[in-house]
């Protein structure tokens, strides 16, 4: 029977030979993972339901990087709990400030999830690592508890529907530009439930930094899980770096698809949300009359060092506008002194911006950024629900790095070309 | 554990008779976790705590004016967002023992299950209650009635998966006999 690329990767964890949508399954977990926030919960349920041990201390991550640095008392006691429990029961992953990034970018680039794998993560943006060719999906506390004790999940397995972008991009476009515009397109709920598989020769095109970003804002679309089949970009990033034996897999030639869409990548111009969905798009240059009080570069979506350069391409030798705070939050520690080598610090500073810690921080509303009533800004994160980086009545524009950038330097929302930037050759 | 939401309370779903009957709080389209528990309060994470900010950005006296026994009620796409299993504790802290909605984003229905916090689809009863109505729910059936317009509706039956789950007492239960067994 034609199978999908997440319907083979679930059989394969099911132990069966193969699975249909709508199957309810128990699969293996290659890895699970926590943190700050949910990992607490799951260790309080795991005591209450009285397991004493894990089922595998390699296979999990607990990664405290949403409110780290600690920014209270509350949370320092988060990340004890998470400290005391990872030492009783010998978790490898437990990684505190000075060695801790932003979980979705540290677990790939440590060779921790890769192609073939079945990941679950007790954070919405677990999906991820469907960039690598995994199936990766967000599940709650309580899921996590099970997985750390059993190493086991339940799963409906998904119908899959499929994204195919032909051609080339236009100048500035990334990944994070096609996954606003099919967010857009679909709704917040479009994919609710559902497998969204992207393809086609402009993905093929596609940087691995780009593919995390768009697989990273698969649950915006309501979306199980965002998948990107391995190709040579994969293997490349990958070899060396992952520290399993990678399953490589691909959907067969048949396979069932509950819809498609299929667009002209060349068609899709640098895209903005608006506040207060995901899917409130807008083409970037409509909305030069949007003033702004901060801008974010980093999160789970951007903060990778490909982001960071593009967000140095548009700020060398420009001053962030005076009205402006610009907030540059490389993801991890190992992005932090690749950006400082390349002397990205020096383009941001003498720009006036500021580099921060890697955190989660801001994106949520948890700290280091947070919105005043009435301010507005633009971040390369991948939500803007109302009061998300702070006051109710404050709003965030997602955007991709140059356009983020762009705006910091304009003062209002803008792209590179209506700054001048000359794009590098 | 909340004392008004026992956690035992889905387990009557499949053949017990468990009858709620409280006063209907409306809500819109893709109400977000964020919306439900604002991420500046996961510092915490007992019900209690979380119970004192429910909904607070949608009505920042939502969580003085709700009820212990107050039911949700709303369109498509409820608990989209976040995977922050704080959004059930909160409801279940408020003393809310049911969420009717057109439909669920699928960490919130999961995390629902998880952890014993009724909830229904059911489009037409989400069509057919205003604000405020009384409604009873019996969830060994999933009849719904409007005790205030009299109307009747039907909520889409569990899978039978989710039964068994529910029949466990939830998922750690639920896995633990299946590692013993």
């Amino acid at each position: 029977m034609a199978m999908t690329i997440t319907e083979k990767i679930l059989a394969r964890a099911a132990g069966r030979d193969t699975v249909e949508p709508g199957d309810l399954i128990m699969a293996r977990v290659d890895f699970c993972l926590g943190n700050d926030i949910t990992a607490p919960v799951a260790i309080d349920e795991f005591e209450k339901a009285g397991f004493d041990t894990v089922f595998d201390p390699e296979r999990i991550a607990l990664i405290p990087d949403h409110f780290t640095p600690n920014k209270d008392i509350k949370t320092a006691q988060l990340v004890k709990q998470m400290r005391e429990f990872s030492a009783r029961h010998g978790i490898t992953h437990f990684y505190d400030v000075g060695r801790v990034g932003v979980e979705h970018a540290l677990l790939p680039e440590m060779g921790l999830v890769g192609p073939g794998d079945v990941v679950i993560g007790a954070d919405s943006h677990t999906c991820t690592y469907g960039a690598l060719g995994a199936f990766a999906t967000g599940v709650g506390s309580t899921d996590l508890a099970g997985a750390m004790a059993t190493g086991q999940v339940w799963f409906r397995v998904p119908e899959s529907v499929k994204f195919v972008f032909d051609g080339e991009l236009s100048p500035w476009v990334t990944g994070k530009d096609l996954i606003l515009y099919t967010i857009g397109n679909i709704g917040v709920d479009g994919a609710l439930y559902l497998a969204m598989e992207f393809t086609g020769s402009a993905i093929s095109g596609l940087s691995m930094d780009s593919r995390f970003s768009m697989a990273n804002m698969a649950i915006e679309a309501g979306g199980k899980n965002g998948i990107i089949a391995a190709d040579a970009t994969t293997r490349a990033y990958v070899e060396g770096r992952f520290r399993r034996e990678p399953v490589y897999v691909e959907s067969d030639q048949g396979a069932g698809y509950a819809w498609e869409r299929r667009w002209s990548a060349a068609d899709i111009p640098l895209m903005v949300a608006k506040p207060h969905l995901p899917s409130n798009t807008q083409p970037a240059d409509e909305l030069t009359g949007t003033g702004i009080d901060q801008v974010i570069i980093g999160s789970c979506t951007n903060g990778r060092i490909e982001d960071l350069r593009m967000a140095a391409e548009v700020l060398r030798g420009q001053k962030v506008h005076k009205d402006v705070r610009c907030i540059v939050i490389p993801a991890t520690q190992a992005i932090w002194k690749q950006a400082m080598d390349e002397g990205l610090f020096d383009v941001f500073l003498e720009a006036e911006a500021v580099v921060s810690a890697p955190t989660c921080g801001p994106c949520l509303g948890g700290h280091m950024g947070i919105l005043a009533e009435g301010e507005v800004a633009v971040a390369t994160t991948n939500r803007n629900f109302v009061g998300r980086m702070g006051h109710p009545a404050s709003e965030v524009y997602l955007a991709g790095p140059y356009v983020a950038a762009a705006s910091a330097v304009a003062g209002h929302v803008a792209t590179p070309e209506q700054i001048g930037t000359r794009r590098a050759v | 554990m909340s004392a008004s939401a026992p956690n035992n309370e889905l387990g009557a779903v499949p053949g017990g008779s468990a009858v709620i009957t409280g006063h209907a709080w409306t809500f819109g389209r893709d109400v977000d976790t964020d919306l439900i528990i604002a991420a500046r309060y996961l510092n915490m994470k007992t019900a209690e705590e979380l119970a004192a900010h429910l909904m607070e950005d949608a009505d920042p006296e939502f969580p003085q004016k709700v009820r212990p026994g107050d039911i949700l009620v709303a369109d498509e796409n409820f608990g989209c967002g976040s995977s922050r299993e704080h959004a059930p504790m909160a409801i279940k802290g408020a003393g809310i023992p049911l969420v009717i909605a057109k439909s669920f984003a699928r960490i919130f229905y999961r995390n629902a299950f998880n952890t014993g916090l009724p909830i229904l689809v059911a489009p037409e009863a989400v069509d057919g209650i205003d604000e405020g109505d009384e409604v009873e729910v019996d969830l060994s059936t999933g009849c719904i009635r409007n005790l205030t317009s009299g109307k009747e509706f039907e909520a889409e039956p569990l899978p039978s998966f989710m039964q068994e789950l529910v029949s466990a007492g939830g998922l750690l239960p639920f896995l633990k006999g299946r590692v013993q067994g």
